[in-house]
């Protein structure tokens, strides 16, 4: 079995080489309508996603509206020089990955217990109603999240504030506060996505034949062995799978999140601003879209060579859940 | 078989902690909703509680003074919705059906073709540039639908639903000498009835949600669709005073506060009354999802 993977793998496995134009021409001919079929889509990608490769150049121009991309001066790369010596870049960069980090580390902490505790309730009830409520926060949009977050922590009339001065405490300002914001951040991304992982890793759970729980039964074993030796050795795939796709898109900020509940609040950036977050600003604010492009080429980039990476150790692992 | 008590322990345990979660993601819903029935000078005295000592409409009457903004808004969600969604997953069934073909030699190239943009992009200003100065749907309702129609994963996901099914019937509908659109419509899209419902809530809920491609395409209030509507009244008190006095209201007493409040009930509350009945075909959507095949 391996070794026919790895001739797979190496191409020198029984793989008939077709190609060639004349062999393309054939088959549009031979599947004519197959191929009107799928043409739809093919010229959706090509438009909404390969032409917009093309604007890459501007990374390497001064954009300016009147001339568009083609004609705007080239500037080499000058506005890679700017980004990569104004230190903004490192910050935002640093930022990026470190939350991503924070939101995979709880979130595969968080999913998994609740996924373990939901699948031990024995109350068919409870158990419905507390997973249908836990998915709730997936399907709202994240305006309504803002809004959310500030009628918990807004500073005249925010609830938190509230209950502070009930108890007699200070209130706090929230929104001029960096530092708190690393942490509420994380927690209401988990707030939003933690149905959603919890009904994953809950599928992973359904699978598990119960025989194995008998067998530790019989042998003695209690409730916190039965988690330890089976229940979590048996998610590990699971497991391992959704957080080395989630490390796959490490570069990748969480836009609407950030940007709805920071917004253009810039007291906040130094803990808040992301790559995606200072691109969009570039392109709105300070209209540099040129340098605004060469950031996002340098986050596609990393992106990219982080998504081939983990794609290479999935298939270590595991190959059937390989994506390319 | 009796509990043992490391069983009844860990039970215990289990109860709280998904009741104490449960609790903190229903509580945000239930602040909201209170904050949007209680009376502005409460709010103004004491903030927003979990429980309000003065209950009041006023909020809500407001709203529905304005109503020709929020049908208005209704109107252009519902629209792109259904159109989008619609549009999306037509295509999205129909390529899946082209890439799950055996005999389809190209498949696997167009697949990486599709895949391709996911793990690389030209990134937000490019697109934006394409969309604003070449396309030229700045304030048009396309550029609502357009971006974003389709998806590689969600043309996979039905590709591998598509493939669950026999291909005795391809192969018996080949006989009869039906051509492939034909068996497409009349054989595989009623019988990937399960994977159209997951794909399309999925897709419909992403339009519903939508407030971006508003905020980058969109001047026109005519076309603010729900959730960039919402938005708007949050973040800008102007845009929401803007607002009232076209409709002609008495500025000075308007209630900011439980405004914004009621906004956020009334713009969410389809989705959740719609919940209780799609969230299963969102549980076992993600249970196909999850296991790639």
């Amino acid at each position: 079995m391996q070794t026919i993977v790895k001739n797979e793998l190496n191409g020198t496995g029984p793989v008939l080489i077709k190609h060639g134009f004349r062999y393309f021409f054939r088959s549009i001919r031979k599947q004519k309508i197959l191929w009107l079929m799928i043409l739809p889509a093919i010229l959706y990608f090509i438009v909404f996603c390969y032409l917009p490769m093309g604007g890459i150049v501007l990374a390497f121009k001064n954009f300016n509206y009147q001339q568009g991309i083609f004609d705007s001066p080239w500037v080499g790369v000058r506005n890679f020089e700017f980004l990569f010596s104004s230190g903004t870049l490192w910050e935002v960069t640093k930022n990026t990955i470190l939350y991503n980090i924070a939101f995979i580390l709880v979130s595969l902490v968080m999913e998994v217990l609740v996924a373990i505790m939901l699948s031990e309730l024995a109350g068919k009830w409870f158990k419905k109603i507390t997973q249908s409520v836990m998915f709730l926060p997936y399907f709202v949009s994240y305006v309504l999240l803002a809004a959310l977050v500030y009628n918990l922590f807004n500073f005249e009339y925010g609830v938190v504030n509230n209950i502070l001065i009930s108890w007699g405490q200070e209130p706090v300002d929230v929104y001029s506060n960096p530092g708190i914001w690393k942490y509420l951040l994380v927690f209401f991304h988990e707030w939003k996505g933690l149905g959603y992982g919890v009904v994953i890793y809950l599928a992973a759970l359904t699978g598990i034949n119960s025989e194995y729980y008998e067998a530790a039964k019989i042998d003695g074993a209690n409730k916190w062995q039965e988690i330890g030796w089976i229940t979590i050795p048996l998610l590990k795939p699971t497991m391992i799978i959704v957080t080395l796709f989630a490390v796959g898109s490490i570069m990748k900020g969480q836009f609407e999140l950030f940007y709805q509940v920071i917004g253009t609040n810039s007291l906040l950036y130094s803990t808040t601003d992301i790559i995606d977050t200072y691109v969009f600003r570039m392109l709105t604010q300070t209209f540099e879209p040129g340098m605004g492009t060469a950031a996002g080429l340098y986050q596609s980039v990393l992106s990219f060579l982080m998504i081939v990476g983990v794609n290479y150790l999935v298939k270590r692992v595991e190959p059937d859940y390989s994506l390319f | 078989m009796k509990k043992t008590i490391d069983e009844k322990f860990f039970s215990v345990i289990s109860y709280t902690f998904t009741f104490v979660i449960a609790l903190i993601c229903f509580l945000p819903f239930w602040l909201i909703v209170i904050g949007s029935f209680t009376s502005e000078s409460e709010i103004i005295a004491r903030g927003y509680s979990l429980w309000p000592s003065e209950f009041s409409v006023e909020a809500y009457k407001m709203v529905f003074q304005l109503p020709e903004r929020i049908f208005k808004a209704y109107g252009v969600s519902i629209f792109i919705t259904v159109l989008g969604g619609g549009i999306s997953l037509f295509i999205t069934a129909m390529s899946a059906f082209v890439l799950m073909r055996k005999d389809f030699e190209f498949r696997n190239k167009i697949a990486l073709f599709f895949y391709f943009p996911t793990i690389f992009s030209g990134g937000m200003i490019p697109s934006y540039i394409l969309v604003v100065k070449y396309l030229n749907l700045k304030d048009n309702i396309l550029a609502l639908i357009l971006p974003g129609l389709l998806g590689a994963w969600n043309i996979f996901l039905m590709r591998n639903f598509m493939k669950s099914i026999p291909d005795s019937i391809m192969e018996s509908a080949k006989l009869d000498g039906a051509n492939d659109f034909v068996i497409f419509v009349k054989f595989y899209l009623p019988l990937s009835g399960a994977g159209l419902a997951t794909i399309g809530l999925f897709t419909a809920l992403g339009y519903w949600n939508n407030w971006y491609n508003a905020m980058m395409y969109i001047n026109k209030a005519d076309l603010y669709p729900l959730q960039y509507l919402l938005y708007q009244m949050l973040t800008s008190i102007t845009g929401l005073r803007d607002a009232a006095s076209k409709a002609g209201l008495v500025v000075a007493d308007m209630p900011d506060e439980t405004f914004k409040m009621a906004m956020a009930v009334i713009t969410t509350g389809p989705i959740i009354l719609l919940y209780p009945f799609v969230q299963k075909y969102f549980v076992k959507g993600l249970t196909v999802g999850s296991v790639k095949g």
